[in-house]
């Protein structure tokens, strides 16, 4: 099946373009990694997942709308893509105008939303007439600025309405806590209270911890928006890339949103995902490092349960609570409850000996909130192929406590400047009230909430 | 891609744009080498085929550059600055259709510029900027630049903004105002600042407040500099007072320090006209610097002031160019934003600077700045990958600071000194249309101005809670 992949803004642009750059690399690099079989089903799930072919003659076209209202990101990557040789963007598959949002998430919600909601929806059906099979929509947009914010909320639901029944899935880049947009978490709040009305699941990645993975993991000096969104890319790419199920068939799972959905999203209150990697290093690193499955699962745990965002810092002294007592230590902000319950987990593994991984660390029942029946929280998917180069790869995709932090501290930022109404004449201009505002709020309030009480 | 006009008002606000094009020139001819007619270019250009009856074909970008014209207005009621400019080497630039002059100046009178010349010229006004604005694909700002103390520039300055906000209620208008030095010539220039101060609160979408006396400082610091040949050589052309490369040979007295503002203007738009990683659109500032409608004075610093020619840059020289923004001898007003509240602080960054290295350096300079209680994270940034004319890289801050106010209160001072002995008051209120409430409204516009500064001042030394969050029934 395949997925329609909207880009919106200029962070949902440049996210994009390395996603599509790291599957068709990746593609290229899956020959001559085990049996020819495997290679070829793997090569070609993912080219029907992503990619159209116009009589196999030409390289082929992502399945991407690229969406902006400034036209330099997006001629940009479009030449970027046509460069690569390997991969392009379809011709007549991108919207742009002359003036971008302005950061103000009111003017791409309320103005440039509904102008331009029949030119876009129009570039989305025409892609979604060349999928055979339609899986569903993979939305990239970042929380701080305008138009990815505002304008990707109102596309969003456009293709809610339009597509009732297709799977979306919104992929949200969370701001610096500091120093990208002053107005990021009026943005942000809008945002997020809106998409949990309209999206199946919401895919978060913290500028913050790619930063710090580039900064400590990587080994880059002098830190570019190139090598974040090369991070991020990396990360999707090894959740997005076909996999198998776990049961030993080495089918290839078919319905990539729809299975992710089923097995991360059990209840519509909960739908915000985090993802976690391990290894994740430089490529000169990864030449002279070997792994073992139990040793990455063993950190990767770890990781998962104490809210560490990435192999180094890791908390060995957070435990799971014993069974049978209830967790007393809720979230409430102090140190001592650092322990992350987690409401499923899906743990995806690719490379060597995948088979040979043992799941059994992440299926304690410890790990888990107490209205789920045991069993049914954790999902693992193989394949033998390698990803991106890196000989075993483990992805954990969690819908757990991780995000419940810096929720918190988003809207808790954007309440008190609320408090003193400061900017708020800005989003009036456009058509927002101070009731909408706190329709927000609320919608927030009650998710933090919900993820509080696991 | 969008466009902007420039309306440049009397003398100060003529010679100070007669800079900017020189340098505007200057820096996309050392860009764009092919001399082709590019999207940055037609921001501030268009192209016309002179030889086809002045047909604009401005649409047609990718097109070989054939004649530029400049996207501005010039007006002066005199002749003197705008026939010069026109006689010149920029002179091209330029048609008859886009000035509008008068021979007899307003005297250093604001209700002269205002009143009359407001009154005689208003259609001529708005009939050269519509014209101005029809040859725009998509506008999207007004950069208005003008100076406080006289008559023209103050007076009829501000009648343009008036007109900018009622025919263009939708295009942003940020203004660019010189304010005069403690000691000026012009006796009534208290008088004509505050009367222009009012329509400036009013009616821009945010200003940015340059001091004569400022940029003398600056000025001379750097002459010093490159007489001195202590550090080693500095690169001529990159010094900010410096119009070296540009078409105009001769320099004229006040061209130093008319450079530093053009060079305020290139970096402000530099994000809008070129490309970078982290692009930073002219709506974007008012967007994250005005948190309230009338505080939208922006204190601004450009650094480095110049480049030493000895290419062995050593790595502090850029955290340096960060610290530099923040220090009050690089402000373009007489301010010191480390001694005010910050309400929101923007960086725009050009050249080889990478995300990282605005992390390191925010978090470097954040302890020794005060951010008001609820925008502790009030930082907006801007990455745009080409730098200004010679340089590796450059920094243009923005601070919404409440260090502007001791300038507004000095002005307020002088104002009342000759307000409260009625002194040249006849000659304002000789003027038709001119009240006397005129002042007492401009007076107590800028007394309420400050009042907002003093009790965002207040909140300086207190310890905020956070707001009580909302409260959700489990």
């Amino acid at each position: 099946m395949s997925i329609v992949t909207v880009q919106l803004g200029q962070c949902g642009n440049q996210i994009g373009q390395e996603l599509f750059d790291v599957i068709s690399k990746d593609c290229h690099n899956a020959q001559g990694q085990s049996n020819k079989t495997e290679t070829e089903a793997y090569r070609a799930c993912s080219q029907e997942r992503f990619f159209s072919e116009d009589h196999g003659k030409d390289t082929p076209s992502a399945r991407a709308v690229l969406v902006d209202m400034e036209p330099k990101v997006i001629s940009q990557a479009i030449a970027t893509a046509a460069k690569s040789g390997i991969w392009k963007y379809g011709e007549q598959s991108f919207f742009c105008q002359k003036q971008g949002s302005g950061n103000n998430w009111a003017n791409g919600f309320c103005v440039h939303g509904p102008r331009h909601e029949r030119d876009i929806m129009n570039l989305v059906r025409r892609q979604v007439e060349k999928c055979d099979r339609l899986s569903g929509f993979f939305t990239m947009m970042s929380l701080a600025g305008g138009t990815g914010s505002g304008l990707g909320t109102y596309m969003t639901q456009c293709l809610r309405d339009t597509y009732p029944h297709s799977f979306i899935l919104n992929q949200v880049t969370w701001p610096y806590g500091t120093g990208e947009v002053i107005v990021q978490n009026y943005n942000s709040v809008l945002t997020l209270s809106h998409l949990y009305q309209s999206s199946d699941a919401i895919l978060v990645h913290e500028n913050d911890t790619v930063h710090k993975i580039c900064a400590q993991l990587m080994n880059i000096k002098q830190i570019s928006f190139k090598d974040v969104n090369k991070v991020i890319a990396h990360q999707l790419g090894s959740v997005l890339q076909p996999v198998c199920t776990s049961d030993g068939t080495a089918e290839y799972k078919r319905n990539p949103l729809g299975d992710l959905m089923e097995t991360m999203v059990c209840h519509p209150e909960f739908k915000l995902l985090g993802l976690r990697n391990i290894p994740q290093m430089s490529d000169t690193a990864l030449a002279y490092s070997a792994f073992t499955w139990p040793g990455l699962l063993k950190h990767l745990r770890q990781m998962l349960i104490a809210h560490a965002k990435m192999e180094e810092g890791i908390d060995w002294q957070v435990r799971p609570p014993l069974p049978g007592l209830p967790a007393v230590e809720k979230f409430t902000g102090n140190k001592e409850s650092r322990f992350n319950t987690s409401l499923s987990n899906l743990l995806i593994l690719r490379g060597k000996d995948v088979q040979s991984a043992d799941q059994g660390a992440f299926a304690d029942p410890a790990l888990y909130t107490s209205w789920r029946p045991p069993g049914s929280s954790i999902t693992t998917w193989r394949t033998p192929i390698a990803f991106n180069r890196y000989e075993k790869l483990a992805t954990l995709v969690s819908n757990s406590q991780l995000l419940l932090k810096p929720l918190d501290s988003i809207v808790g930022r954007a309440w008190n400047m609320f408090a003193s109404r400061a900017y708020v004449h800005q989003y009036i201009k456009y058509g927002i009230s101070e009731g909408d505002f706190l329709d927000s709020f609320t919608a927030l309030e009650q998710v933090i909430s919900s993820y509080s009480n696991l | 891609m969008t466009q902007s006009i420039v309306v440049q008002v009397g003398q100060c606000g003529n010679q100070v744009g007669c800079r900017f094009w020189d340098l505007a020139l200057r820096e996309h001819s050392s860009i764009n080498k092919k001399g082709i007619y590019d999207d940055a270019l037609s921001s501030f250009f268009r192209n016309v085929d002179t030889r086809a009856g002045d047909e604009d074909c401005s649409g047609l970008s990718g097109k070989k550059i054939q004649s530029l014209k400049a996207r501005a207005v010039l007006i002066d009621m005199e002749e003197g600055v705008v026939n010069e400019m026109l006689k010149g080497p920029l002179g091209e630039l330029f048609d008859s259709k886009q000035f509008i002059t008068d021979v007899s100046g307003s005297g250093n009178n604001w209700a002269v510029g205002h009143k009359v010349y407001g009154s005689t010229y208003r259609e001529q006004i708005v009939e050269c900027l519509r014209k101005a604005a029809e040859q725009c694909d998509c506008l999207q700002c007004f950069f208005l630049i003008h100076s406080m103390g006289g008559g023209t520039g103050s007076g009829l300055g501000t009648l343009v903004l008036n007109i900018l906000k009622d025919e263009f209620p939708e295009v942003y208008r940020i203004v660019t105002s010189v304010y005069p030095s403690a000691e000026d010539d012009v006796i009534t220039s208290p008088y004509n600042s505050v009367l222009a101060m009012r329509e400036l609160t009013e009616y821009a979408d945010c200003v940015l407040p340059i001091e004569n006396q400022a940029l003398v400082d600056i000025a001379n610091k750097i002459k010093l500099m490159s007489h001195s040949g202590k550090v080693g050589a500095i690169k001529q052309e990159t010094a900010i007072i410096s119009g070296q490369g540009g078409v105009s040979v001769q320099e004229k007295p006040f061209d130093a320090m008319n450079n530093i503002v053009a060079n305020l203007l290139l970096s402000l738009t530099s994000s809008a006209r070129f490309e970078g990683s982290l692009n930073m659109d002219l709506n974007e500032i008012t967007m994250n610097l005005v948190p309230f409608p009338r505080l939208h004075y922006l204190v601004s610093s450009l650094t480095p002031l110049y480049t030493l020619a000895d290419v062995n840059i050593p790595s502090r020289r850029l955290d340096q160019m960060f610290s530099d923004a923040f220090s009050k001898d690089h402000q373009l007003i007489h301010a010191n934003p480390k001694h005010g509240l910050y309400l929101a602080c923007a960086l725009m960054v050009r050249g080889n600077v990478q995300v990282s290295d605005l992390r390191r350096n925010i978090e470097r300079l954040k302890p020794s700045l005060s951010f008001v209680s609820w925008n502790q994270e009030g930082w907006k940034t801007g990455l745009c990958s080409i730098p200004p004319v010679g340089h590796s890289h450059s920094l243009l801050a923005l601070a919404n600071n409440t260090c502007v106010k001791p300038t507004f209160m000095e002005l307020k001072e002088r104002f009342m000194k000759l307000y409260k002995k009625k002194a040249h008051l006849h000659h304002y209120l000789d003027v038709d249309g001119m009240e006397q409430e005129c002042f007492t409204e401009a007076v107590s516009s800028l007394s309420s101005l400050i009042q907002e500064y003093d009790q965002l001042d207040a909140t300086k030394r207190l310890i905020m809670e956070d707001a009580p969050r909302l409260n959700i029934a489990v």
